[in-house]
């Protein structure tokens, strides 16, 4: 994404490297999350496993991520553009990695529920997913193509995240009222639906440093919360 | 784009007051330098805090040096050279013709690229300024003045029981520190730096840095340095020279995290031509 290339070339060289394995996490980070949501809907048991498996890749990239990005400072001093781009790499690196965790976290959770078909909220866990699954395409290509515009618009979505979870937990707790047998599946779907919605901040979290590394400056406003729900205010 | 680069591209100005919290030393306008038919400066404008560092940066033959030589009327001594526009130190007018160029150089000292030591003894090295411009009645006086510049230096722990060998036998970083401390016994307002540490190794260089880091409590310090990281550790504002333009100036933090312009993008991220 830089405009020109550096007079020393194995310098841009070794910035494309950073760049190739972040793009790579996040290629996995996507499938994790789609794999995840498959698993809990249509209670695909093998690919739970899958997920759960794969995530040690997406580790071993944040690392690789890790030390090149150590020795591009200690080697290049990077400066101005430079300097923000290697400092969001190892950002982006870092929630990519924790996308990857929490997608793993409802692959596990996916294998607790006996009866997939029967997972309060499925439709609604499904619209959330893959909207948070698009917020994650979105800021990657945003990142690939130096697009601040695009990764301003995956900025502001954050707050119709936030309203689908809090609308999800509602619903969750009228379910577990109306019928006690749905206390721990619903226990569990909670959990997912948090994961999800965290997934989501981690998405706008990558939003922001995209911005920060192409403008130089954050968004310019305060980012807006959802509404929140008694017992179900945002943590972070 | 902000106010410091919109102008024409020639002309910067910048309220470096509003970064630093200092007020202006030096207040340069429109300053133009022609050598011969061939111009070097194009209409430079800028205001440089006190009791700050300034660092200016930019390619070899970008202007910067000329006009740092501006700042002490050293371009005077160039019969081809003319100098036009307006600087102020103080809202003294420096060009005034009837301000006596050697007062003036008493008030902004000047620490050159290669350690220029008399070949005279450390002691006379200090004492000669004060010497010339009768700044002293008595040797208990120079011996005083002699001892503080030195310790300002930080270089009295080194040399104070060898005063009297030649300066010329001590290290180059030595030698430039001499040279600094030659620079203050005359009690400058401004230290003018051009390339103060490209001819020293990494140790002298940190132990340099550290002496400007100090001295600015006392002293405004302008420098030049093609070292970037230099720059960026050692000033508060950095002005970007380009074909004889100020094409950016402002505080060194912005600079280079985030400078305004692509021409100083692409010279501090190594992009240049």
């Amino acid at each position: 994404m830089a405009p020109t290339q550096h007079t020393v070339r194995s310098y841009d060289t070794e910035l494309e490297q950073i760049d190739r394995h972040i793009l790579a996490m996040g290629g996995l980070v996507e499938a994790q999350l789609r794999g995840a949501m498959e698993a809990l809907v249509e209670g695909d048991r093998e690919m739970a496993q899958r997920v759960i498996e794969s995530d040690t890749r997406i580790d071993e990239h944040e690392r690789e991520v890790d030390e090149l990005v150590t020795r591009v400072i200690a080697l290049r001093q990077p400066m101005a553009e430079d300097l923000r781009r290697v400092k969001t790499g190892l950002k982006v690196a870092a929630n990519l990695e924790r996308m990857g965790d929490l997608a793993a976290n409802i692959a596990k959770r996916s294998l607790v529920i006996d009866t997939p078909h029967q997972v309060p909220q499925r439709e609604a866990l499904r619209r959330l997913g893959n909207a948070v699954y698009g917020m994650t395409t979105d800021v990657l290509n945003a990142y690939r193509d130096g697009d601040a515009a695009l990764a301003q618009r995956v900025w502001r979505q954050d707050e119709s995240i936030d309203e689908m979870y809090n609308a999800i937990f509602l619903a969750i707790l009228a379910d577990m009222i109306a019928d006690p047998r749905v206390i721990s599946p619903g226990t569990h779907i909670h959990f997912v639906a948090k994961n999800i919605e965290r997934i989501g901040d981690h998405a706008t979290n990558i939003a922001e440093m995209v911005t920060y590394m192409i403008l130089g400056s954050l968004p310019e406003r305060e980012r807006p919360k959802g509404s929140s729900v008694q017992g179900a205010e945002e943590q972070s | 784009m902000n106010e410091a680069t919109s102008h024409a591209g020639s002309v910067s100005v910048q309220h470096a007051h509003d970064v630093t919290g200092m007020p202006t030393k030096v207040h340069a306008r429109e300053v133009t330098v022609h050598y011969g038919e061939k111009q070097a400066l194009f209409g430079v404008s800028m205001d440089i805090p006190a009791n700050s560092v300034t660092a200016f940066i930019g390619p070899s033959g970008c202007g910067k040096s000329t006009f740092l030589r501006c700042i002490n009327r050293m371009n005077d001594t160039i019969d081809i050279c003319s100098v036009g526009g307006r600087i102020t130190i103080d809202e003294q007018d420096i060009y005034d013709p009837s301000l006596d160029v050697v007062q003036l150089r008493a008030r902004v000292g000047m620490v050159f690229q290669k350690p220029n030591p008399f070949p005279k003894s450390i002691y006379d090295n200090i004492a000669y300024g004060p010497r010339i411009h009768g700044l002293v009645r008595s040797k208990s006086d120079l011996d005083g003045i002699v001892e503080s510049s030195l310790k300002r230096a930080g270089l009295w722990k080194e040399v104070s029981d060898r005063l009297s060998e030649p300066a010329t036998g001590m290290s180059g970083g030595q030698q430039q520190r001499l040279c600094i401390a030659r620079a203050i016994a005359v009690s400058p307002e401004i230290i003018l730096m051009d390339e103060p540490c490209s001819a020293l190794d990494p140790i002298s260089t940190a132990h340099i840095e550290e002496l400007i880091d100090e001295l600015r409590e006392n002293f405004t310090i302008i420098i030049v340095t093609h070292n970037l990281q230099q720059a960026a550790r050692v000033s508060q504002m950095t002005g970007f020279f380009h074909l004889g333009k100020l094409i950016e100036y402002a505080d060194t933090g912005d600079v280079f995290q985030n400078p305004q312009h692509s021409m100083t993008e692409d010279y501090i991220t190594g992009r240049f031509g």
